[in-house]
């Protein structure tokens, strides 16, 4: 374990000292991890070199977990415990996923997320993407040298609430510290605005292996700010292979085919299509296991004719985001292509005959999304150089609502709020004495609750009993920087805080996931106590070093008795820092912390009123 | 959360910005004062710091928000100001408007009910215009008669564009149906 530096109250630490920080593509087919390394982004690569890792996992009877490229080389032979494009999966029902019929595996339908039987046990996504996530840490941190501050992971722009909340338990249980979670073309979007310095409304068409997503963004002086978002959460890559392979089994008469057989033949659709993008023709051979011989051809245009639905498909949820944010395709500046599937000609020519002009393709598409992340990764660990000091505004892609009388839709937070955004709403109780109230919250933009998605079921409980319609309860919806919700209730004519149970009707409870942590930590009790005692310590250095760096600026905020204490809270911190003590420095921690509130109030007063004052100056220049 | 109630956070959303208080506002500038405070106090400028400090910083990028998104928008804003003056515009109870106006509108109404049946994207496109058109006529008189101080005429205003604004929503909405 590397030895942490100390430095005297109110000195600055030295500025040079690098956190490491990682972005994270957690993608359906691939995953990568990326870093900034002397203020270049780069994709952090495998013992061989190579940078994508693939976003398979094998759970086999005999073996340890295998992850990548080993996981991969098995589809075939073991098709059952060979989990691919888990994502699809993420905060996800068994009647929510296509094409569920020709895929391999024993699901099991539980409450909230499917469930997978292994040869290692039952699996839920969450954990499939956590052993994803676990390898690309480890790779990130031995190429790096030690353990990350953190990771920025990114999601598609369309996930909701479920499946973000999915990716974020997953990033908690692989160990990892989560800075933000990124919508995909907005990281995109970062890299490209980045690298090429551009101003203006550009659009991130962004085709993934199991999900499409368009965003419109505005890039003007170091402000990115997305207008607008849309897409579909259930649209990518392997629905092209999928084409292919029902191509394959009508063109060759083929009988319903075994799992391995099925396997195999959409391997051979994926490589054809792959090839397709550099060839005219694309053959397609298999030798199956009933000795059947497939031997096929395909062709450029009609791999154009079958998947042209698909690719019609994006345009719609492009035309809507362009409405959204009141613009049309002549506003465009530029549009940035990300993902492998928009190596596809005919998506390029569809995507061109769109907007009017080439597409943007400079940066490699399966690795811009990961770039962006390392940069918004740096900058959030608090790397940041001059220069670099740009701002990020974000959307939240669905619209949330509850549910009213008759099973109808009260929006609260409509679709594309730029985030943070909260929204108070006031109910009353209809029973003299009700004490329990409860809310149904859904995502989407139908007006029936039964055509949106359900995300949770809120109980207010605790109401103080009172006669019917006398209760005013305040209800505060937050969606927080990471598009996540979460929602507070106080009953205003007592004050009294009600107690709020949620019951996610997709997704995980806390203590799903905290039972999950636990079984983590009894595998490897030992290092699981290690990491924890690490992390509370990085996490003390960091508080530190910011109290020590706001001392420095800001120290005329505070009395000379206010200073006395924060300077006490301090130096009782960092003379536990380095010890194994947790709990000393756990309190260490939430002393420092409570100290410095009232602190970091004023000193956010005061940032506001000076961003106002340079403003003025600016511009009222007399 | 003593911090959170603070003035500065309770101030209404034009002192937020230094800006005065009325309907006429230059967009441009309040979008540029937005930028520079969410510079100051966006979580992503804090995501290293403690979390009462990563609190604090979602509460007011939040608050700054929804003083952006109100002031922004000028039915919302004038919304806002009327409320900001004590004056109740009575959305519920007071659907009282000029004859004139509401058979204008039944007639729009049923020319947006014929082409979304009809499918007729272009005729919802000029529609869609025409609505545009007459909307931004009534925020140049709406801005107007703030400036006047008719807070009266000003509720009858915004009564009346809030029933334009769902009116040109529907367009939108049934453009959307075909176009899918």
């Amino acid at each position: 374990m590397a030895l942490l530096q100390l430095s005297e109250p109110g000195q600055s630490t030295a500025p040079h000292e690098h956190r490491l920080a990682v972005g994270i593509d957690l993608g359906t087919t691939n995953s990568l991890v990326a870093t900034v390394r002397s203020g270049m982004a780069v994709v952090v690569n495998d013992e061989l070199g190579r940078s994508l890792l693939p976003s398979v996992v094998r759970y086999s009877a005999a073996g340890p977990i295998e992850v990548g490229f080993s996981a991969q080389s098995h589809q075939s032979a073991d098709p059952k415990n060979t989990i691919v494009s888990v994502k699809r999966f993420m905060g996800r029902a068994l009647k929510d996923i296509a094409h569920i019929e020709s895929m391999p595996y024993d699901f099991i339908e539980a409450e909230g997320m499917i469930k997978l039987k292994t040869a290692q046990g039952v699996k839920n996504p969450v954990e499939v993407s956590a052993d994803i996530l676990k390898a690309m840490r480890e790779r990130a941190e031995l190429a790096l040298g030690g353990a990350l501050t953190g990771a920025v992971i990114t999601v598609p722009a369309y996930f909701d609430d479920a499946q973000r909340q999915a990716t974020k338990d997953a990033a908690r249980l692989a160990g990892l510290s989560v800075l933000r979670l990124l919508n995909e073309p907005t990281a995109a979007a970062i890299a490209y605005g980045l690298d090429n310095a551009a101003e203006g409304i550009y659009a991130v068409y962004d085709l993934g292996g199991g999900t499409f997503d368009i965003s419109i963004l505005k890039l003007s002086k170091g402000v990115f700010q997305v207008l607008s978002t849309g897409g579909d959460s259930a649209l990518g890559g392997d629905d092209f292979d999928h084409r292919v392979f029902c191509w394959v089994g009508e063109q060759a008469q083929l009988s319903p085919v075994s799992l391995g057989d099925a396997r195999l033949l959409q391997m051979r659709a994926r490589e054809a299509k792959e090839f397709l993008t550099q060839h005219g023709e694309a053959p397609i051979t298999a030798k199956l296991s009933t000795g059947e011989f497939v031997d096929l051809k395909l062709t450029s245009e009609i791999f154009a004719e079958i998947t042209r639905t698909l690719v019609q498909k994006t345009l719609g949820p492009t035309k809507k985001a362009l409405r959204d944010a009141g613009l049309t395709p002549e506003d465009i500046k530029g549009v940035v292509m990300v993902g492998g599937a928009t190596r596809m000609p005919q998506v390029q020519h569809a995507v061109e005959a769109f907007f009017g002009k080439e597409p943007l393709n400079n940066l490699d598409p399966d690795k811009v999304v990961a770039l962006g992340a390392a940069i918004q990764a740096n900058l959030l660990a608090g790397n940041r150089a001059s220069g670099d000091d740009w701002l990020l505004l974000d959307v939240i892609p669905l619209s949330l609502g509850i549910e009213t009388m008759g099973g109808l839709v009260e929006k609260i937070i409509p679709r594309n709020s730029t985030i943070p955004v909260a929204r108070a709403q006031e109910f009353t109780t209809f029973k003299d004495g009700q004490t329990a109230l409860a809310l149904q919250v859904v995502q989407g933009e139908r007006e029936l609750v039964s055509d949106c998605r359900s995300l949770a079921r809120f109980e207010l409980r605790g109401i103080p009993p009172m006669v019917a319609g006398a209760a005013r309860i305040r209800v505060t919806f937050q969606v927080d920087a990471d598009g996540l919700l979460s929602v507070t209730a106080r009953e205003q004519t007592t004050g009294h805080e009600a107690r709020v149970e949620v019951k996610p009707s997709y997704g995980l409870n806390d203590d799903e996931v905290t039972s999950m942590l636990k079984d983590g930590y009894t595998h490897a009790s030992d290092d699981a106590f290690r990491r924890a005692l690490r992390e509370a310590q990085v996490e003390a250095q960091r508080l530190v070093e910011a109290v020590q760096s706001a001392l420095k600026e800001d120290a005329h905020l505070l009395s000379t008795l206010e200073r006395a204490h924060i300077d006490s809270c301090l130096s009782k911190l960092q003379s536990v820092l380095l010890g194994d003590d947790r709990r000393a420095i756990d309190a260490g921690l939430d002393a420092l912390s409570k100290g410095t509130a009232e602190f970091a109030a004023r000193r956010m007063n005061q940032g506001v009123r000076r961003a106002l004052a340079g403003r003025k100056v600016d511009e009222v220049n007399l | 959360m003593s911090s959170f109630d603070s003035e500065a956070l309770r101030q209404d959303f034009f002192s937020l910005f230094g800006l005065p208080r009325q309907q006429g506002l230059d967009v441009d500038r309040l979008e540029q004062l937005y930028r520079d405070i969410q510079a100051k106090v966006h979580p992503d400028k804090h995501a290293y710091l403690s979390d009462s400090e990563k609190r604090l910083a979602m509460q007011w990028s939040t608050h700054v928000n929804e003083a952006y998104q109100t002031l922004k928008d000028p039915l919302k804003r004038a919304r806002y100001l009327l409320k900001l003056a004590g004056h109740d515009v009575r959305l519920e109870t007071n659907t009282a408007m000029p004859t004139e106006f509401l058979v204008e509108q039944m007639e729009l109404r049923e020319a947006v009910i014929d082409a979304r049946d009809a499918g007729d994207a272009d005729a919802l496109d000029v529609l869609h215009r025409r609505l545009k058109k007459d909307i931004r006529a009534e925020y140049t008189l709406l801005q107007q008669t703030f400036d006047a101080n008719m807070l009266e005429r000003a509720g009858e205003l915004v009564r009346q564009l809030m029933f334009q604004e769902k009116l040109i929503q529907e367009v939108d909405d049934a453009l959307e149906v075909i176009e899918r």
